[in-house]
C-alpha cells in the first residue's frame, strides 16, 4: 500500500464526504431551529436533482441549474412546512416526526407517478477534467467543485445564522419559541425562512449529487438522506460546522474501510460501529456541548 | 360534537367503500367462475430498481397475448392479463403472487423478471399448485432447489441459467480475450449476481486463469471509487461485473474515468437502454455481455417479432421483452396441449415442452425445468450492442 494509494483513497473519501456534508447542513439547520428531524429532506433532495435535470436538458449551465433548484426546493420547503408541519406546531414531537415520514413517502410516490420509476441519465453540464497531482493521484474538477460548493454554502449559512437579523430571530426561536413570540418576533415566518433555507440546501445538494453520479430517480434521496442524517448526528445535530466535519469523517471512514482488501462489504458495519462508539462517549456528537448554544 | 360528525362521516365513507369493493370482487370472481377467459397473472417489477426489466417484459407479454387472441385464443378461450407490480422488492413479490392467486384467481402465473423476486414467489406457486413460468430469472436454484435436492414442481422458465451464463463469459474471456487473470465485482445483495460470479470463477479457474480479487457492492450504491482504486492497483486483464444496469452503469463510468481501460463484462442484467445513458456511450466501448438474443439476428422469426414490436411500442425490443414474449407463447403452447385450464395438466404439459420454436431459439426443457438453448455474446460499440458470437450449450 503506497503513499499515492492512500492519498487517492483520501481524496475519494473527501469527495463522498462533502456530498454527505452538503445534505447534512440542511438537516442540522432545521433540527437546530425547531427540533424536527425532517425526514422529507432526502426527498426534497431528489426534487432538487430533477429540477437540475430538467434545467440541464433545457440547456442551462451548472450555476443556473443550481440556483433554479435552490429556488424550487426553497418554495417546496415552505409549502411543506405550511401544509404539513404548521398545523401541528403544538402537537407532540412524535406526531410531527411521523408526519415528516409521511411527507417523505408522499414526495417519493408523487415522483414515481409523475416522473416514472426508472433512473434517467443526467446530462453532462460540467466538463470533467482530471488533474494528476503526483504519482498516480488523480483529482477531477467535479470533486473540487463539490467540496468548494459545500464549504461556501456552509460559510453562507453560518453567516446568516450568526450575523443577520433573520438569523438572530432563528436563534431566538430555537432558544424559546414562546418567549420569542412575546418579544415580537414573527415565529411563523422565521420557521418558514428556516425551511426555505434548509430545503434550498437540499436542492443544491441534489444537483451536485446528480452531476457527480449522473443518474436521477425518485428514490435516489433515501440512502444519501440517511447517510447525511448520520453525518449530522456524528458531528452533533443542530451545529453547522458539525455537519461538515461529520460528513467528511463518514466519507473518509467508508472509503477507508473499502480500501482494505476483502473489506468492501464491511463499509456500513464499520461506519455505524464508529457512530455508536462516538455516541456512547459523546452522546451529543463530536461538536455537541452539554449546555448547547443552539445553532 | 365536531368529532362525532367527523366520525360518522368517516364510518359512512368506509362502509360505502367496503360495499363498493365487495361488489367489485364479487363480479370478478363470478366472471372467473364462468371461465370464458384464461387468466394470466403477471407478477412483475413495474416500479423500483429494475423497473425497466418488468415494464419491457410486460410489453412482450402483452404483444404475445394480443397476437394469440387475434388468432382466436387458446382452445376457444381468450387470454386475459392481470398485471400486478411487485415494486422490485422480494417481500412485495410474495404478496403479489399470493394476491394474484387467491384474489384474482388466475389460472397461470408469469414472472418475476429477476431471480430474487422470483424466489420470493416460488413457494407460493408450489403450495397453491399454480403453474408459474418466469421468462427471465436465471438463478440455478429457482426450478431445482439444490439444498433440498428437490424439484419445484410448478415452477418453469424460458431462459438459460446463470451457471451457463457465467461459463459462457469465462470461456469467452479465456479464449477470445486471452485473459489470464480477472477481478470479479459482485452485487452482494443479489442472488443473480452471486450465481453468475460462482460459475464464472469455477470455469475460469478450471481453464487455468486466476481470479485475483473478489469484491462486493450493494444495490443502490452510487460511489465505487474506493474499491475501483484498489482494483486498478491489481492490474487485472478483465473485470467481471455481473450486476444490474443502474449500478453497473456507474461502475463503468467511474472505472473509465479513473483510467481502467481493460475489458469489462457482465450478463443479461446489463441489458437496458438506460445503461448507455448512465455510463456514457464512449465509456461502454470494450465491454461484453452474454444475452438471450441479438436484435441484429437475421433469423426471419426474430425480424418479424422486431417489426411487430416496433410498430406497437415504437422501440427496439430488449432481451426482457423477447423473453416475456417467448414465455407467454411457451405457456400458451402448454395450455393448448393440456387441452384445459386444469392446473396439474398445464404443469405436466409445460414439463414436456420439446422443440418449442421461440424467438430466442429452440427450447426444450430438461428434467430440472431448465431450457437448453443458445446464448449470444454482445459487444458494446458507441453505446450500441453489436453481435459478437453465438455459444451453443
Amino acid at each position: 500500500m503506497t503513499f499515492d494509494y492512500i492519498v487517492q483513497q483520501l481524496i475519494n473519501g473527501i469527495s463522498i464526504g462533502s456530498i454527505y456534508a452538503l445534505i447534512a447542513l440542511g438537516y442540522t439547520m432545521v433540527y437546530g431551529i425547531i427540533k424536527l428531524i425532517n425526514f422529507a429532506h432526502g426527498d426534497v433532495f431528489f426534487v432538487g436533482a430533477y429540477t437540475g435535470y430538467f434545467a440541464a436538458k433545457a440547456g442551462l449551465g451548472l450555476i443556473l441549474s443550481l440556483v433554479l433548484a435552490m429556488v424550487v426546493c426553497g418554495v417546496l420547503g415552505v409549502i411543506i412546512e405550511r401544509l404539513a408541519y404548521k398545523p401541528l406546531r403544538n402537537a407532540a414531537r412524535i406526531v410531527i416526526l411521523i408526519t415528516a415520514i409521511g411527507v417523505s413517502f408522499l414526495l417519493e410516490n408523487l415522483g414515481i407517478t409523475f416522473l416514472g420509476p426508472q433512473a434517467q441519465g443526467f446530462p453532462e453540464i460540467v466538463k470533467k477534467t482530471d488533474f494528476t497531482l503526483f504519482g498516480g493521484v488523480v483529482i477531477d474538477s467535479i470533486q473540487i467543485i463539490v467540496l468548494v460548493v459545500t464549504v461556501i454554502l456552509m460559510a453562507v449559512l453560518q453567516y446568516i445564522v450568526h450575523r443577520t437579523k433573520i438569523g438572530k430571530a432563528m436563534r431566538a426561536v430555537s432558544y424559546d419559541m414562546e418567549a420569542a413570540r412575546l418579544m415580537g418576533i414573527n415565529v411563523d415566518s422565521t420557521i418558514s425562512a428556516t425551511f426555505a433555507i434548509g430545503s434550498a440546501l437540499a436542492g443544491a445538494a441534489g444537483v451536485v449529487f446528480a452531476v457527480m453520479y449522473p443518474s436521477v430517480d425518485p428514490l435516489m434521496g433515501i440512502i444519501p438522506g440517511l447517510k447525511a442524517f448520520i453525518a449530522a448526528v456524528l458531528g452533533g445535530i443542530g451545529i453547522i460546522p458539525g455537519a461538515l466535519v461529520g460528513g467528511l469523517l463518514l466519507g473518509v471512514v467508508e472509503t477507508g474501510v473499502q480500501s482494505i482488501p476483502g473489506m468492501s462489504l464491511w463499509r456500513d458495519g464499520v461506519a455505524f460501529g464508529i457512530l455508536i462508539l462516538i455516541l456512547i462517549f459523546k452522546p451529543t456528537g463530536l461538536f455537541g456541548k452539554n449546555v448547547r448554544e443552539k445553532v | 360534537m365536531m368529532m362525532g360528525k367527523k366520525f360518522i362521516a368517516v364510518t359512512a365513507a368506509l362502509t360505502l367503500t367496503t360495499v363498493g369493493l365487495a361488489g367489485c370482487s364479487k363480479s370478478t370472481s363470478s366472471e372467473g367462475g364462468s371461465g370464458d377467459t384464461i387468466k394470466v397473472g403477471t407478477n412483475l417489477e413495474l416500479t423500483g430498481a429494475v423497473a425497466a426489466f418488468g415494464q419491457s417484459q410486460l410489453n412482450g407479454i402483452n404483444l404475445a397475448v394480443e397476437e394469440i387472441n387475434k388468432a382466436g385464443g387458446i382452445n376457444g378461450k381468450k387470454l386475459e392479463v392481470i398485471s400486478a407490480d411487485n415494486a422490485s422488492k422480494k417481500e412485495e413479490s410474495t404478496r403479489t403472487a399470493t394476491k394474484l392467486i387467491t384474489q384474482d384467481k388466475v389460472d397461470v402465473l408469469l414472472g418475476a423478471a429477476i431471480s430474487g423476486d422470483t424466489f420470493a414467489a416460488v413457494e407460493v406457486a408450489n403450495n397453491k399448485k399454480v403453474p408459474m413460468l418466469t421468462p427471465s430469472a436465471t438463478n440455478d436454484s429457482i426450478t431445482f432447489d439444490a439444498k433440498k435436492s428437490k424439484l419445484n414442481e410448478y415452477v418453469f422458465r424460458a431462459c438459460f441459467i446463470d451457471s451457463f451464463q457465467g461459463k459462457v463469459m469465462a470461456d469467452f474471456s479465456a479464449k477470445n480475450l486471452k485473459a489470464k487473470n480477472a477481478v470479479v465485482y459482485i452485487d452482494n445483495s443479489s442472488d443473480y449476481s452471486k450465481g453468475l460470479a460462482k460459475s464464472f470463477t469455477s470455469t475460469f479457474t478450471a481453464g487455468g486463469g486466476k481470479v485475483v480479487a473478489e469484491e462486493s457492492y450493494q444495490t443502490k450504491d452510487t460511489d465505487f471509487k474506493a474499491v475501483l482504486t484498489r482494483i486498478k492497483t491489481l492490474n487485472p486483464e478483465v473485470i467481471f461485473v455481473p450486476g444490474y444496469y443502474e449500478e453497473v452503469g456507474k461502475i463503468i463510468k467511474q472505472a473509465r474515468e479513473m483510467g481502467i481501460k481493460v475489458p469489462m463484462m457482465g450478463g443479461d442484467g446489463w441489458d437496458a437502454p438506460e445503461l448507455a445513458q448512465i455510463a456514457g456511450a464512449e465509456n461502454l466501448n470494450n465491454t461484453f455481455i452474454s444475452n438471450h438474443y441479438s436484435s441484429e439476428d437475421k433469423d426471419p422469426k426474430v425480424v418479424k417479432f422486431i417489426d411487430n414490436f416496433k410498430s406497437k411500442y415504437n422501440s427496439v425490443p430488449d432481451a426482457m421483452a423477447v423473453l416475456g414474449y417467448d414465455g407467454m407463447y411457451m405457456m400458451a403452447d402448454a395450455i393448448k396441449r393440456a387441452g384445459s385450464t386444469d392446473k396439474e395438466k398445464i404443469k405436466d404439459a409445460l414439463a414436456n415442452t420439446k422443440d418449442f420454436e421461440g424467438v430466442t431459439g429452440k427450447i426444450a426443457l430438461d428434467k430440472n425445468h431448465d431450457p437448453v438453448k443458445a446464448a449470444v455474446v454482445l459487444e458494446y460499440k458507441d453505446g450500441k450492442q453489436t453481435f459478437n458470437t453465438k455459444v451453443q450449450p
